[in-house]
């Protein structure tokens, strides 16, 4: 694994059923490339809380992951509303998300943390009306 | 404790799993929020989970948990049966109550993880 590989994909608008599939099929590769489970593990978990995100919150979007030696860098950017206090959303429990949105399970107000608790590096940059991006890496 | 040790405790039907079901479980999470799963890091689990979609298989997915238990009767759909087949992941579905099915499994010495501070 001398090269940098990277993985973009979309992640279509609310579609609920199909969201974590971005995630799944880098734990797949990940896997192959025999990176440690743990690691594998974390960079999924972070993943797949910022896809549920991109799907409950932003109409989609797209997420580019970069594969090196040294790290899993993930890029993942959304056209939606942007997130209002960043501080408040990086809060256990706080969430703004619908009531139909925890009846799917989701909405607790834990992705953010988990995307935080699960990654190296974890930045949020967002605009209210143009968009946010969220970068994590994952040390290997 | 082994998948079917899990099935026998809590009288549970087992929809995917024969083929694997002596495979160890080590540690349990009762919980209907998904991300509340998600913050439990744990090898070898099970869940018991009183929700019933497409994303309890994948939140299993990504935490590599062995085996679902669905608690109230609950049954899962033929697209999460045949996700959860394709991951070997063991579905269970039991009439218990969550409260009931995880002190059932608690008595037997199955434990969940660390208090929080």
């Amino acid at each position: 694994m001398n090269d940098k590989i990277i993985m973009t994909y979309d992640i279509p608008a609310d579609d609920f059923t199909r969201a974590g599939e971005a995630s799944s099929d880098i734990k797949s590769k990940l896997k192959k490339m025999g990176v440690s489970p743990e690691i594998v593990r974390k960079v999924a978990i972070a993943m797949y809380e910022g896809e549920i995100n991109m799907v409950i919150h932003a109409s989609g979007g797209t997420i580019d992951v970069i594969i090196s030696q040294e790290e899993i860098y993930m890029i993942l950017k959304d056209q939606g509303p942007g997130i209002v206090d960043i501080e408040m959303a990086m809060m256990a429990g706080y969430s703004t998300a619908p009531d139909t949105v925890r009846s799917l399970g989701f909405g607790a107000g834990m992705g953010l943390p988990n995307m935080k608790k699960y990654t190296d590096e974890l930045n949020i940059e967002s605009k209210l009306g143009v968009g946010t991006t969220v970068t994590m890496r994952v040390k290997i | 404790m082994t998948i079917e040790n899990i099935r026998e405790v809590l009288g549970a039907k087992m929809i995917v799993g024969e083929d694997w079901k002596d495979r160890e479980v080590h540690t349990a999470c009762g919980a209907d929020m998904m991300s509340d799963v998600l913050a439990f890091m744990k090898d070898q689990s099970v869940l018991l989970t009183g929700l019933c979609n497409m994303q309890v298989i994948r939140t299993a997915e990504m935490m590599d948990i062995v085996c679902i238990v669905f608690v109230r009767g609950k049954m899962p759909e033929d697209t999460m049966i045949t996700m959860a087949r394709e991951k070997e992941i063991a579905l269970l579905s039991t009439g218990h109550r969550m409260f009931s099915a995880c002190g059932l499994l608690y008595e037997k010495g199955l434990r969940g993880g660390p208090t929080y501070q």
